[in-house]
């Protein structure tokens, strides 16, 4: 019973062994067809980590737009064949913005938004930027802090106060290392007091900088800045995931019959919610991770075809070593074995050195560029899989015919 | 009387190749006792060769039995006639027939990597250099074939043939590559060997080399021709020293030449 396992191991030790001296012989050559290899698992590896880190840093931006979040977009207008996209429809106003944050029970805070362009200056600088006017609840919404100062409050909202928050960036390029809290921040021909400064939050889902940017109470963005009596948009967050469908259906019901659309009229706003945002950017880096592994996993075949063919090269030119093995006594499985395991190995050894270079490389990446490759156990496994596979299934047929020669004949082999 | 270790009845071996076909060896009888030297001989064309295979079960035959140690080859599968091969017949060949970038030991050790049940390392290696010791290589253990002589790569072969004790000793001219001195000093080997029992069956179509064996086959078209024991063989031993006299004579006459 545990003679003939013992028996087994030994003789599948001796075959590897035999079939690994055959490989370690020929050197330039085996390390050659493992190349074809080596480079095909490198290209999965390196190909499926760039697919996930796209997908990672955007559902990370995708997660940065806050928790449970709607975004209520006033709808595009059109004149005269023009649309002038999201947000320039004069439809959704400070009223309907309350009644969102009145009527809907599951919104758990909301802040009215209008946004502008104009020049920031102070310091003796000026600086281009996105001025926001938001509600103190913008940051509960969004998930996001003030890393110096404070955010203003809902009195500076009502009275319109002349304060405000810089974004990280804005706050760099006007004040430098200085603090920028209670500095003076000119916008228009306005002084606002600077109170805070938000924590940096990096590149938003459009890749923009969310950093660059004032933000001011939306009353005092309306009155002083734009003199404008419509929102852009209105962020929501609704207390739980699994009611935000329902929470939307009530919004757009809500926002129909104030805005007296008759039945089959179409909505003249847009609500935008976090998860389908996600779903669809996982769906479109998802299709591009499959089609870059697809791409990827030619170069395998491609490698595995060149196993084959050495293979059975290297068949022909030991056939008569395959004769004297048979005249000893080896069986048709032992030649079998022995090549299969060359075989195996090579598309191993070539597996290996691929994903160690796969990881290497994308350790580069993260090295000199923002971007983070993502290299993931399953693309490992997987790239060991496929080149055992490979060399199973490529190497069978030599094996075969190497264990199926004639002896006589494969010992007059010149 | 023992059992012979070979009974050939009635061996046929019909090539086909294409249209033609050739009958190597047609209706040839050969019975081989335990310790008997022997050898076939023939001019080419006259299967002894084919015989010399079938013998060495890497062919069969087209008709007829062959009964190695009592067992009927025909009804042995390629996997029990490989078994058969590694345990019961050692092969020596003309050209020696062994892997080029491998030890000697390692040669030696090949067909023990075979064996059911396997033999582990460190008798592996006992045996190999048993083998190898009893061919008076002990001293070139870890040479490769290319580091050797002629003769030495042979004694290799001969001692990879007897590493796993086997009845029968098969050599396919196994002197053909060698020189003359070298040819007596296999021979001798073999002669030894057959002394301490092995039995050995050899194809050779030179008469000299012949004269060793204690028994003589000739074959001629596919068929037994003469079978004859040969009563006086010649002692490798004696003609080596014989040899080593006249070329001791030669040198002597060869350093008073001068001037």
């Amino acid at each position: 019973m545990a003679s003939w396992l013992r028996g087994l191991l030994l003789r599948s030790a001796l075959t590897s062994l035999t079939a690994l001296r055959a490989l370690q012989r020929n050197k330039l050559r085996s390390s050659l067809t493992a190349l074809g290899i080596i480079i095909g698992v490198f290209a999965v590896v390196a190909m499926v980590a760039l697919g996930n880190g796209t997908r990672s840093s955007i559902e990370s931006q995708v997660a940065g737009l806050g928790q449970n979040m709607l975004m209520v977009f006033a709808g595009s207008r059109h004149s005269g064949g023009v649309n002038s996209g999201l947000g320039s429809a004069s439809a959704i106003t400070l009223e309907d913005a309350a009644a969102l944050r009145r009527e809907i029970p599951d919104v758990v805070a909301s802040s009215p938004e209008v946004t502008t362009t104009a020049q920031a200056i102070a310091n003796g600088r000026n600086w281009s930027t996105t001025i926001a006017g938001e509600a103190p609840e913008y940051l509960v919404i969004r998930d996001w802090s003030v890393a110096s100062g404070s955010m203003f409050t809902d009195r500076e909202v009502r009275s319109a106060a002349k304060v405000a928050v810089l974004g990280d960036k804005t706050a760099h390029e006007l004040f430098g290392v200085l603090d920028p809290v209670g500095q003076t921040v000119r916008v228009g021909n306005m002084p606002f007091v600077v109170i805070g400064v938000l924590a940096s939050k990096g590149a938003g889902v459009g890749g923009q900088n969310q950093d660059d940017r004032v933000v001011i109470p939306y009353t005092t963005a309306m009155k002083r800045i734009t003199g404008d009596k419509y929102l852009r948009s209105v962020y929501l967050e609704i207390g739980q995931a699994e009611r935000i469908p329902i929470a939307q259906d009530q919004i757009t019901r809500l926002l129909r019959q104030r805005h007296r659309l008759l039945p089959g009229a179409s909505d003249d706003f847009n609500i935008f919610n976090q998860q389908e945002i996600a779903d669809t950017v996982n769906q479109v880096t998802s299709t591009l991770t499959l089609l870059l592994g697809a791409i990827a996993s030619l170069s395998l075949i491609v490698g595995g075809i060149g196993i084959m063919n050495i293979m059975l090269v290297s068949v022909t030119e030991r056939t008569r070593e395959i004769g004297i093995r048979i005249s000893v006594g080896a069986q048709p499985g032992d030649i079998r074995i022995q090549f299969l395991i060359e075989a195996i190995t090579l598309s191993l050894l070539g597996g290996l050195v691929g994903v160690l270079l796969g990881i290497g490389a994308t350790r580069l990446i993260a090295a000199v560029s923002s971007f983070k490759p993502i290299v993931s156990m399953g693309s490992i496994v997987l790239a060991f899989t496929v080149s055992f596979s490979i060399g199973v299934f490529f190497g069978f047929y030599p094996a075969r015919r190497a264990s199926l020669l004639d002896p006589i004949d494969a010992l007059r082999y010149e | 009387m023992s059992e012979p270790v070979i009974a050939l009845r009635d061996i046929t071996k019909v090539y086909v190749t294409g249209e033609v076909e050739v009958r190597a060896v047609a209706g040839a009888s050969l019975t081989v006792d335990r310790g008997e030297f022997l050898t076939i001989m023939g001019a080419s064309g006259s299967g002894k060769s084919t015989m010399m295979n079938i013998l060495g079960c890497l062919d069969r035959p087209t008709a007829g039995q062959y009964l190695l140690d009592d067992v009927d080859v025909a009804e042995l599968n390629r996997k029990q006639l490989a078994q058969l091969r590694n345990r019961k017949i050692g092969f020596v060949f003309q050209s020696f027939n062994l892997l080029a970038r491998t030890t000697a030991m390692e040669n030696v050790e090949l067909p023990l990597y075979y064996s059911e049940p396997a033999v582990g390392l460190r008798e592996r290696h006992r045996r190999a250099r048993e083998a190898l010791e009893k061919v008076g290589l002990g001293s070139r253990l870890t040479h490769r074939p290319s580091q050797l002589s002629g003769g030495q790569q042979q004694r290799i072969a001969i001692a990879r043939a007897l590493v796993n004790n086997p009845d029968l000793l098969l050599a396919d001219e196994p002197t053909g590559n060698l020189d003359t001195r070298t040819s007596i000093e296999i021979m001798g080997l073999f002669q030894a060997l057959n002394d301490s029992g092995i039995t050995v069956v050899m194809v050779t179509h030179e008469l000299d080399i012949a004269a060793y064996c204690k028994r003589i086959v000739i074959m001629r078209d596919g068929r037994v021709l003469e079978d004859r024991a040969n009563p006086k063989p010649n002692r490798a031993d004696e003609l080596r020293a014989k040899l080593d006299r006249e070329e001791g004579a030669a040198k002597i006459g060869q350093k008073q030449e001068p001037h």
